[in-house]
């Protein structure tokens, strides 16, 4: 589904964020991208999102090559994959309720289909009884389930998770991991980043362990091992 | 679905509006200005035409006929000089009319009129008063009559004498200081106005750096761009909208105090009624301009945290 091919990733002040990457994700894998801060996991993610270009090689979606895509097939690409932020990114302005609607007004949905699937997404997260509360006026764990609902509300063929659990309580932790298995029994493919330990471990499905840019373990049921 | 979009769009334009509160406030604030700017320099180019305009028609050319020369013959000299394309008008002044024009004119100079009284005929010719249909044409005219030559009975011209040469300095110092009055009128608006968009757009530009974050993340969540820039354009054009409605409200006590205080100054023109009279083609032009501005600045400003 997901095809790494050769990819290099060098910042212009010279730092290579990522070195010699081929992997590839199947659909309906749950896989965890794991390694130490400055490793290459975001800049992994925002390479799927074609947030950044890679230096060399080639990023593949199914049979798209991701950084050749228009400004209008690249916005469809990105409506089937949902993303999720350590930094939540909601918009500060809207609602929970509109910040899902937000993603299903830019995917052409209909009045009715929003208010019929909103709360029912609002509700799977628990926080249907905070639909008009503002970012703002949610909890780092509130939010983080928000933005999970939000990436979900499309149904996306694929969710791409930077470090969803980095700012968040140990039982928001929990609930968050939860939550994306239960997205993944469901047939969507999971990418998740993280450094925690108790998160990759309690998953127990494939790891990927980057260190300095490169892969150095690609395990089928892996543990966090650094 | 364009309906439906395009209702979707307009309702997220006033949802941030509202939500943005002092975003929008400062926006406004900053517009607000620059429509006075703009308004200041409409009535400014309206006192300065008026007055350029008065200066204007107070130039002509004055052709002096020979004293005794039969009426019909100057008529005949009158049709002729009003076809004359750079003509405007022309006015007949006969002999009898310019001599009561020329006692009116000395009733306190005793002396000039017991002398005028000693003369058996009148000493005053009738005149032509022409007028140009721009100050820039007197020389032509004026060489309409070096060319035309004699116009009397025989070979005798019935011309004494046309005033263009004794005028013509005057008459070329007023044609400069009129070009240059307008041209610098222009110059003035032009640096006002350029000063007013920058500061808009700038403005426009800050408000929306402030949001650039929240851009990126529509577009990674799968928004079009035209579905992010709608929005911010409808902002913007509400700005242009309420700074219009503001700026209008400001003019009423400014252009009342100019029309109470400063009519005579303004050479006659009264501000607040010429600003009454004109307040819906005020508000047409703040408004495409404050609106125009908001809306493209809003697209020129969103366009460099669109390309996600």
């Amino acid at each position: 589904m997901i095809y790494f091919k050769g990819v290099k990733k060098e910042y212009p002040q010279g730092s290579v964020a990522l070195d010699e990457i081929t992997i590839s994700i199947n659909a309906g894998e749950f896989v965890s991208v794991v390694g130490h801060s400055g490793a290459g996991k975001t800049t992994l993610v925002k390479l799927i999102i074609a947030e950044e270009e890679p230096t060399e090689g080639t990023v593949m979606f199914e049979s798209l090559d991701v950084n050749r895509l228009s400004s209008r097939d690249l916005t469809r690409l990105r409506r089937r994959i949902g993303t999720v932020f350590q930094d939540f990114k909601l918009l500060p302005n809207k609602t929970a309720f509109e910040n899902i609607a937000f993603a299903m007004e830019a995917a052409g949905k209909s009045d009715e289909e929003i208010a019929a699937d909103v709360p029912h997404v609002l509700d799977l997260v628990n926080l249907l009884e905070l639909k008009d509360h503002f970012p703002g006026q949610l909890s780092g764990g509130e939010k983080q389930r928000l933005a999970i609902a939000r990436a979900i509300i499309n149904q996306p063929e694929i969710i791409v998770a930077d470090e969803p659990t980095g700012n968040l309580d140990p039982i928001s932790t929990y609930e968050i991991v939860q939550i994306l298995k239960k997205i993944n029994e469901l047939g969507t493919t999971i990418i998740l980043t993280t450094h925690n330990r108790g998160v990759v471990d309690s998953i127990g499905k494939r790891v990927i362990t980057l260190e300095k840019g490169r892969v150095v373990r690609d395990d089928k049921d892996g543990r966090y091992m650094i | 679905m364009a309906m439906v979009n395009f209702k979707r769009t307009f309702r997220t334009g006033f949802l941030n509006f509202s939500r943005n509160s002092l975003v929008s406030l400062s926006s406004i604030l900053v517009m607000t200005i620059t429509l006075c700017v703009l308004g200041g320099v409409l009535l400014f180019q309206h006192v300065l035409e008026t007055t350029l305009v008065n200066v204007e028609n107070k130039v002509d050319v004055t052709v002096y006929i020979v004293p005794g020369t039969n009426e019909a013959s100057i008529l005949t000299l009158k049709d002729k000089v009003s076809d004359v394309p750079e003509v405007a008008n022309v006015d007949y002044v006969s002999e009898n009319q310019a001599l009561a024009d020329f006692r009116a004119r000395h009733a306190d100079d005793q002396t000039t009129l017991q002398a005028l009284d000693e003369l058996d005929q009148n000493p005053i010719g009738a005149m032509l008063n022409i007028k140009a249909k721009d100050i820039s044409q007197y020389e032509s005219i004026a060489k309409f009559f070096d060319n035309t030559g004699t116009l009397g009975a025989g070979s005798q011209s019935i011309i004494d004498h046309v005033d263009y040469n004794k005028n013509k300095g005057d008459i070329d110092a007023i044609q400069n200081i009129l070009a240059n009055g307008r041209r610098l009128g222009l110059l003035v608006t032009l640096i006002l106005m350029i000063i007013s968009i920058i500061v808009t757009f700038n403005t426009m530009r800050l408000a929306i750096y402030f949001t650039r974050e929240e851009i990126s993340v529509m577009r990674l969540v799968g928004a079009s761009r035209s579905h992010v820039q709608g929005p911010f354009i409808v902002e913007g054009t509400l700005y242009g909208f309420v700074a219009t409605l503001l700026a209008l409200i400001i003019f009423l006590p400014i252009t009342f105090w100019f029309g109470t205080h400063m009519t005579d100054f303004f050479g006659g023109v009264n501000l607040f009624r010429y600003y009454l009279g004109n307040i819906l083609s005020f508000a047409g032009i703040l408004f495409v301009f404050g609106a125009g501005l908001g809306a493209l600045s809003s697209v020129l400003a969103t366009r460099k945290y669109l390309k996600v």
